[in-house]
């Protein structure tokens, strides 16, 4: 149905978004994300960026041959491909007059530092409007731009825990684990690219732009809605189980040959329980009184995964997973990141780009394909400032004049 | 219900709702926006009615949270797509249509005459998004999906759990929400293209690839670093290469706090506020009074130094409560966070002054329900919860009868045929 060719989309980007002009005042992870998939698929992405203050991902290790450098981040090139970097002193006295030349080109301005910090730097909503009437702002944040506890700085790992989400990770009698540091950063921007979409159909009708406060919090609260109906209907706190499901046994990671490998696998029901066991050499198993039925299974779920451990631990997680999936259970590899690059399903979503500094660098990609799709060359994540000139001449139609005046007084970086 | 149409960002573009379970998020997420989204279930309901957990623990089709939870702000009717009739009634809605969604296996939509080219050729500016474990195309794309194996495939397992224990998925299903919203995302792309230049899009989203973002850091990590990020229990992954791990869930008296020792200008602040608060309170070492924390660098502390620092930080959190803990935090913006189970989070005072819970009247069951509210707030238009989950067949009469002009009789026919 969708025929998109892989080596194609490796290295083209979409143009669905043409014409769109987002500013991005972001950093970390969850406000960079949003723009990815404007970059992504043809909006133009302008990230202001700073020197004294870099985005903390220009800094994160590792960088390429261990070599330090501010354009050196393999973490920062994974993460921003497709935008633009310009470089201003925000301290700078003439700085707003960049500023308000960048919102006035932007339909959108997004930003992600901690809540009363762009109000700190004379950039609050009231005075985006003033600039741009109809600007769409989204404002990205742990709390939310309201409320008692709005104020406090942090990343997305803070956000897992008061959100819900770290109690649920691990063993119930152990410390719980951490879900991926940035666990919550990669719900957010979902939420926050639909609703900023949203807002321009809004915009394309009405002519009004607006300002959306768009929280970790409530973001990750959309993924644990069950859960918490759970609660607020029959006042079940919900924990961390392991692996465990509530609807399937077995239902757990078993270790396989080689150096912690491991396959996954789920039962829910009676059919893939029999097929199960037959794989496994256990046909019998399935007949066995106290393995019949689901509600027994689930009586015996400790004995079940050390029958299936015994056995999967002769053969490859691979092996595993091919030689359930072809009798008809649910399996899979737990990938590891080698495993992710060469997985036949990921190639096309994971794009190697040719980094200006640091060479060939893999690309985090949407997890979508379009079937038709005017492509256009894809670009590597900026050096910091890479795009100073560019924005200002091009986008910002400066004459040779205003540039240069605006550069000598120190104005960029 | 229906009287006053009220303004929303996006304007009623009408969404026919095919997915299962693994797909009720993503018509959700539209249907918050504005969208007119019709859940379409087979008759007699959906197989995700049968999901837990239930209202009051009573296990019934019209009582599924799980279902109430995703299926809020939809309409819903009934439809057997598999019959002859069924699968021209949906063409004739599909003309009425802007975006139709769908999780069922690669191929069955074509299989029943209802593949993108040909609902495409009745409503050449549809918008299809299928949502599927791996995606259309590729050597596993007829492999069975659940949430553990997007979980595993999507490389998220392989960073979570204790070391001495299996890779661990999030104790409740995740993978395929990461789907859902990645779809709607994708859905309005092909939106605002359509609006400018007329023209519909078929979108094929991996519930797979919708997890590998969670690996953040793991892939550029092993390609120019060559390492593997591993599980880590309570402590911080791929910062250090060997050597002892950074802990970042602590114990404290009543439960756990998240505390990252963050290097440089980011932790500087947040570090130096804790110590002092230390300090204060007779925690503080000598070693921790002295640290130099704006040239602190989390990735080259020694063992030692760890040691050193770790230690009192973690005897001062075992003899204090959560709250006594994230009060300081907030005073003295130390990047400390309580880990909430869920009742905490419902009770928070953050959540309840931003008045983010929202009750929803359940009239069938003499009720009102606290749901999560808006995942977002805009400035010209709430983002309300107005409409509770459909019941079973609930707005066939008004889809088919009062929309698509169907006769009473013809009602009857198709509901005795098994159709509706």
């Amino acid at each position: 149905m969708s025929n998109t060719d892989p080596g194609e989309t490796e290295r083209y980007r979409s143009k669905a978004l043409e014409g769109v002009n987002l500013l991005e005042f972001c950093w970390a992870l969850a406000g960079p994300f949003i723009g990815i998939y404007f970059a992504a698929n043809g909006a133009t992405v302008v990230r202001i960026e700073s020197t004294r203050r870099p985005d903390p991902a220009r800094l994160a290790v590792p960088y390429k041959d261990g070599i330090p450098g501010i354009n050196r981040s393999a973490i920062f090139a994974y993460q921003n491909a497709n935008k633009y970097s310009i470089a201003v002193d925000l301290r700078h006295r003439r700085a707003m007059e960049v500023v308000t030349r960048l919102v006035s080109w932007a339909d959108i301005v997004t930003e992600n530092f901690a809540p009363g910090r762009m109000e700190e730097m004379g950039l609050s909503y009231e005075k985006l409007r003033k600039i741009k009437d109809d600007i769409i702002f989204v404002r990205v944040s742990i709390m939310g731009q309201t409320g008692p506890q709005s104020r406090l700085p942090g990343f997305g790992i803070g956000a897992s825990a008061v959100a819900g989400i770290t109690e649920l990770v691990g063993w119930p009698e152990r410390t719980p684990s951490t879900p991926v540091a940035g666990y919550c950063d990669v719900i957010l921007p979902r939420f926050g690219t639909a609703i900023a979409l949203a807002a321009l159909d809004y915009k394309r009708r009405t002519g009004k732009g607006q300002v959306i406060d768009i929280a970790q919090n409530d973001a990750t609260a959309q993924f644990l809605a069950p859960t918490i109906l759970d609660y607020t209907v029959n006042r079940r706190i919900a924990t961390r189980r392991g692996n465990q499901s509530p609807y399937a046994v077995p239902h757990n990671a078993y270790r396989c040959a080689g150096d912690d490998r491991w396959c996954v696998i789920s039962i829910c029901t009676d059919q893939e329980w029999q097929d199960l066991c037959r794989v496994i050499n256990e046909p019998e198993l399935a007949a066995k009184p106290g393995f019949i039925t689901f509600v027994e299974r689930k009586k015996q779920e400790t004995e079940i995964d050390r029958l299936i451990q015994d056995w999967t631990i002769n053969f490859s997680a691979e092996q595993v997973a091919s030689s359930l999936q072809e009798a008809g259970v649910s399996a899979g590899v737990v990938e590891n990141a080698e495993d992710l690059l060469h997985d036949p399903h990921l190639g096309r979503f994971i794009r190697h780009l040719e980094h200006k500094e640091i060479g060939t660098t893999p690309n985090m990609g949407q997890a979508f394909t379009f079937a038709r799709q005017e492509a256009q060359p894809a670009m590597p994540s900026p050096l910091l400032g890479e795009h100073t000139e560019y924005v200002c001449r091009e986008f910002l139609r400066m004459s040779d004049e205003e540039f240069i005046e605006l550069l000598t007084a120190g104005v960029f970086e | 219900m229906e009287a006053v149409k009220k303004m929303r960002l996006l304007d009623s573009p009408r969404v026919l709702d095919l997915t299962d379970e693994e797909g009720y998020l993503c018509g959700k997420i539209l249907a918050d926006l504005g969208a007119d989204v019709i859940k379409v279930e087979k008759p007699g309901g959906d197989l995700g009615r049968r999901r837990g957990p239930f209202y009051k623990d009573i296990p019934h089709p019209e009582k599924s949270l799980f279902w109430f939870a995703f299926n809020v702000n939809k309409r819903g009717i009934t439809l057997d797509i598999e019959t002859k009739d069924g699968c021209a009634l949906f063409k004739k809605l599909a003309q009425t249509a802007d975006f139709v969604i769908e999780s069922f296996p690669p191929g069955y939509m074509d299989g029943i005459g209802l593949g993108y080219s040909l609902i495409s050729s009745v409503r050449p500016e549809i918008i299809m998004t299928s949502i599927t474990p791996f995606g259309q195309n590729g050597p596993h794309k007829d492999w069975k999906g659940s949430d553990i194996v997007g979980m595993a495939t999507g490389g998220f397992m392989f960073m979570v759990g204790d070391l001495d224990k299996s890779p661990m998925r999030i104790s409740v299903d995740q993978a395929s929400l990461h789907a859902c919203s990645e779809g709607a995302v994708a859905s309005l792309i092909a939106y605002y293209e359509r609006q400018r230049k007329g023209l519909g899009q078929y979108i094929d989203v991996s519930i797979q690839a919708s997890v590998v973002p969670t690996t953040l850091r793991a892939i550029p990590h092993w390609e120019i670093g060559k390492g593997l990020i591993r599980r880590s229990g309570p402590y911080r992954a791929g910062i250090r290469e060997g050597g002892q791990l950074m802990r970042n869930q602590w114990p404290c008296k009543d439960g756990t706090v998240t505390y990252v020792i963050w290097g440089g200008a980011t932790g500087a602040r947040s570090n130096q506020a804790l110590v002092e608060w230390m300090r204060e309170e007779g925690f503080a070492t000598d070693f921790l009074n002295g640290m130099d924390w704006a040239n602190f660098d989390a990735g080259a502390v020694s063992d030692e130094t760890l040691q050193r620092l770790e230690e009192p930080i973690g005897r001062f959190f075992l003899v204090h409560t959560k709250a006594e803990l994230f009060k300081r935090a907030l005073e003295k913006r130390i990047q400390l966070y309580p880990v909430y189970n869920i009742e905490e989070f419902v009770d928070s005072p953050q959540q309840k002054s931003r008045e983010f819970w929202v009750s929803v009247e359940h009239p069938e069951l003499n009720d009102i329900i606290i749901y999560p509210g808006a995942f977002a707030k805009s400035s010209e238009v709430a983002l309300e919860t107005y409409r509770r989950a459909p019941l079973i067949g609930e707005h066939n009469i008004a889809v088919y009868g009062d929309e698509l002009g169907l006769s009473h009789d013809e009602l009857i026919t198709l509901k005795e045929a098994g159709v509706i």
